[in-house]
C-alpha cells in the first residue's frame, strides 16, 4: 500500500484514492496531421516501461482530483518524489 | 527419454522408485545454438519442444535467469478458455485448446487438463448484449458456447448466489464446456522433458545480460555465466521484462509490466466443480485438485517489476468472489503472491518480428498466457524455425500499433484469466 503526497491537498493519503495514469511527460504532436502512422502509434500506444527510475503520472481520483508526477522505482516500489504538472523531476535513472 | 506408464510405475516399485531418470539434463551450453529462447516460462519451454518435434530444429538452448516455470507459468490460476470474440484471437486460442485436449498424451507426462466448463457471468443488460454477442462470434467460428439464464447457471453452480436480492444480480452467463483448468507446473515441466528429450539445452540460472546486434541483425546473446552464446536466430519470451530486454535491443513494446496478484484459500471439501469468472464484480474463482479455491481478479493500476502488489486490489477481489459465494466467506486465505504481467493496450498479444533481423518477440499477453501456452509456443515454434511468421501469428504483430489494425479483446479479455 502506497502512502501518497499530494502536492495539491500537501497531504499524505492512501493509495486507494489515487490512480495511476501512465507514462508522463508524454508531449502530444503539435500538427498531429503532419505524423506518420509510426510517430503517431509510438506516440498512442509505446511505452518506456522501465525497470527501476519511472516517471509517471497520478491522479488524486477521490480527492481533490488533480493531477501530478511521481517519480518511483518500479523495482522496489519507493516514491523517490513527487512534483506538479509542469516541473522538473530532480530524480531520474543515469 | 524413459516413458511414463503403469506398468513402469510398477516396475519403479520394485526398486523403491529409486531408480528414476532426471527429467531433464543440466548442460553447460555449447558455443553456438541454430536457435535460442530467451525465457523457460511455459510458453519459452513450449517453443522449443515444437521447434524439435515439429520442425526438425534440435540446435536450441533455452536460457532462464532462474529456474524453469519459475515466473509466470508458476503464478497464474491456471484456467484454460478459448472464447473470445474477435477471429484472429479466437482461432490462436482455439488452436491451444485444440493442443490442450492432446497435450497429456503428446509429452507422456500428466498436465492434468480438466475440462471442467468456464462461466462468465453476466450482471447487466450491456453484460448479456455482449455475452450473447461473444457467443454467437464464437459458434460462427467452431468454439464451443452457450448462452444460460440464471436457472441454468444454478444447476451447474449451486452454491452460487443467482438471487434477485444481490447487488448485481446474475442475469445469465457464457458457458464454454470445454474450458477448464490445468496443472501449470506440470505444463512446464512436461514441455521441459519433451524438449529436452530431443536434445535441447535448457540453461538455468543464467541470465542473458544483453543482446550482441551487428548491422541491424542479431547474431547472439550475452549471458552472465557463460559469456557470448551465438544464434542464428532468437526468440524473446520474457513476459513481464520484455521491455527491459527489447531496450537493449534498441525499440520500445507498446507494454505496460503490471502486477497481476492471486491468492488460494485453505483446503476445503469438493464444492465448486467448474471456473467462475465475472468481469462485472470483478474476480474468478476455481477449486484446485488439492481442494483449495484458486481466486484472482484485476492488475494492480500502476506499473511494476517487484512481483507484488497493493492490499487493496486483494480486498476487491475477496469482496467480488464473497458477492458471488455468500457460503466463501468464512474461508481463510492460505497464500497470495504477484506476477508481473506485460499488458497491451488492446488485451492481446505480441507474436512478432521486429526492428532487428532475426530477432522474435512473444509477449504482451498480459493476464492470459497461460491458457495459450501449447499455442504460443506452436506458432512461434513455426515463425522461428521459417523466418516468416506463422498465419494465426501474423495479425499479432508489434507493427499493428503503427497501422491502426487492432484486435480489441477488452470485451472477451479485459478481466478474467
Amino acid at each position: 500500500m502506497f502512502h501518497i503526497y499530494c502536492p495539491h491537498c500537501a497531504e499524505y493519503r492512501e493509495e486507494e484514492e489515487f490512480h495511476a495514469a501512465g507514462q508522463a511527460h508524454i508531449a502530444r504532436p503539435l500538427d498531429p496531421e503532419a505524423c506518420s502512422d509510426k510517430e503517431w502509434g509510438e506516440y498512442m500506444f509505446f511505452r518506456k516501461n522501465p525497470r527501476g527510475i519511472h516517471h509517471e503520472l497520478w491522479v488524486h481520483a477521490a480527492g481533490c482530483r488533480k493531477f501530478f508526477n511521481i517519480t518511483r522505482d518500479t523495482q522496489s516500489y519507493e516514491i523517490k518524489e513527487v512534483y506538479k504538472i509542469g516541473e522538473k523531476p530532480s530524480v531520474v535513472a543515469e | 527419454m524413459q516413458r511414463y506408464s503403469g506398468f513402469g510405475l510398477l516396475k519403479h516399485s520394485l526398486t523403491h522408485h529409486e531408480n528414476w531418470q532426471r527429467t531433464w539434463r543440466n548442460p553447460t551450453p555449447k558455443k553456438e545454438y541454430d536457435v535460442v529462447i530467451i525465457g523457460g516460462g511455459g510458453h519459452g519451454l513450449a517453443t522449443a519442444y515444437y521447434l524439435a518435434k515439429e520442425h526438425g530444429i534440435t540446435n536450441v538452448a533455452v536460457i532462464e535467469k532462474g529456474y524453469l516455470g519459475g515466473g509466470n507459468t508458476a503464478r497464474n490460476t491456471t484456467i484454460v478458455r478459448s472464447n473470445y470474440l474477435w477471429d484472429e484471437s479466437a482461432h490462436l486460442y482455439e488452436h491451444a485448446m485444440k493442443l490442450w485436449e492432446g497435450l497429456s498424451q503428446d509429452l507422456n507426462y500428466n498436465v492434468m487438463f480438466s475440462q471442467r466448463g468456464v462461466l462468465n457471468l453476466g450482471h447487466t443488460l450491456q453484460d448479456m448484449r455482449d455475452i450473447e454477442r461473444r457467443v454467437n462470434a464464437n459458434r460462427l467460428n467452431g468454439i464451443d458456447g452457450e448462452v444460460l439464464d440464471p436457472q441454468q447457471i444454478k444447476e451447474i453452480v449451486p452454491h452460487m448466489d443467482c438471487s434477485d436480492n444481490t447487488r448485481y444480480p446474475i442475469l445469465g452467463a457464457s458457458w464454454q464446456p470445454r474450458g477448464g483448468v490445468a496443472r501449470h507446473d506440470a505444463v512446464a515441466w512436461g514441455f521441459a522433458r519433451g524438449a529436452d528429450s530431443f536434445g535441447v539445452d535448457l540453461i538455468q540460472e543464467t541470465e542473458v545480460t544483453d543482446l550482441i546486434i551487428e548491422d541491424g541483425t542479431i547474431t547472439g546473446v550475452k549471458t552472465n555465466r557463460y559469456g557470448d552464446i551465438k544464434a542464428g536466430r532468437v526468440g524473446c519470451v520474457v513476459a513481464g521484462n520484455s521491455s527491459v530486454l527489447a531496450k537493449k535491443a534498441g525499440f520500445e513494446l507498446p507494454l505496460e509490466s503490471h502486477p497481476l496478484q492471486a491468492l488460494v484459500s485453505e483446503p476445503i471439501k469438493p464444492i465448486l466443480d467448474t471456473v467462475v469468472m465475472s468481469n462485472h464484480v470483478h474476480g474468478y474463482v476455481s477449486q484446485s485438485d488439492k481442494g483449495d479455491l484458486v481466486i484472482g481478479a484485476g492488475i494492480d493500476g500502476y506499473t511494476g517489476y517487484g512481483q507484488r502488489g497493493s492490499y487493496p486490489t486483494i480486498e476487491h477481489t475477496v469482496q467480488a468472489i464473497v458477492e458471488l459465494f455468500p457460503v466463501f466467506s468464512r474461508v481463510r486465505m492460505n497464500r497470495q503472491w504477484g506476477g508481473i504481467v506485460d499488458t497491451c493496450p488492446d488485451a492481446c498479444p505480441i507474436i512478432s518480428k521486429t526492428p532487428v533481423k532475426n530477432l522474435f518477440f512473444n509477449c504482451g499477453w498480459g493476464t492470459g498466457g497461460f491458457k495459450a501456452t501449447p499455442g504460443a509456443g506452436n506458432v512461434f515454434a513455426a515463425s522461428l524455425a521459417t523466418g516468416e511468421m506463422h498465419p494465426l501469428a501474423e495479425p499479432f504483430s508489434m507493427f499493428r500499433f503503427h497501422d491502426g489494425a487492432l484486435i480489441d479483446e477488452h470485451g472477451a479479455a479485459g478481466v478474467a484469466h
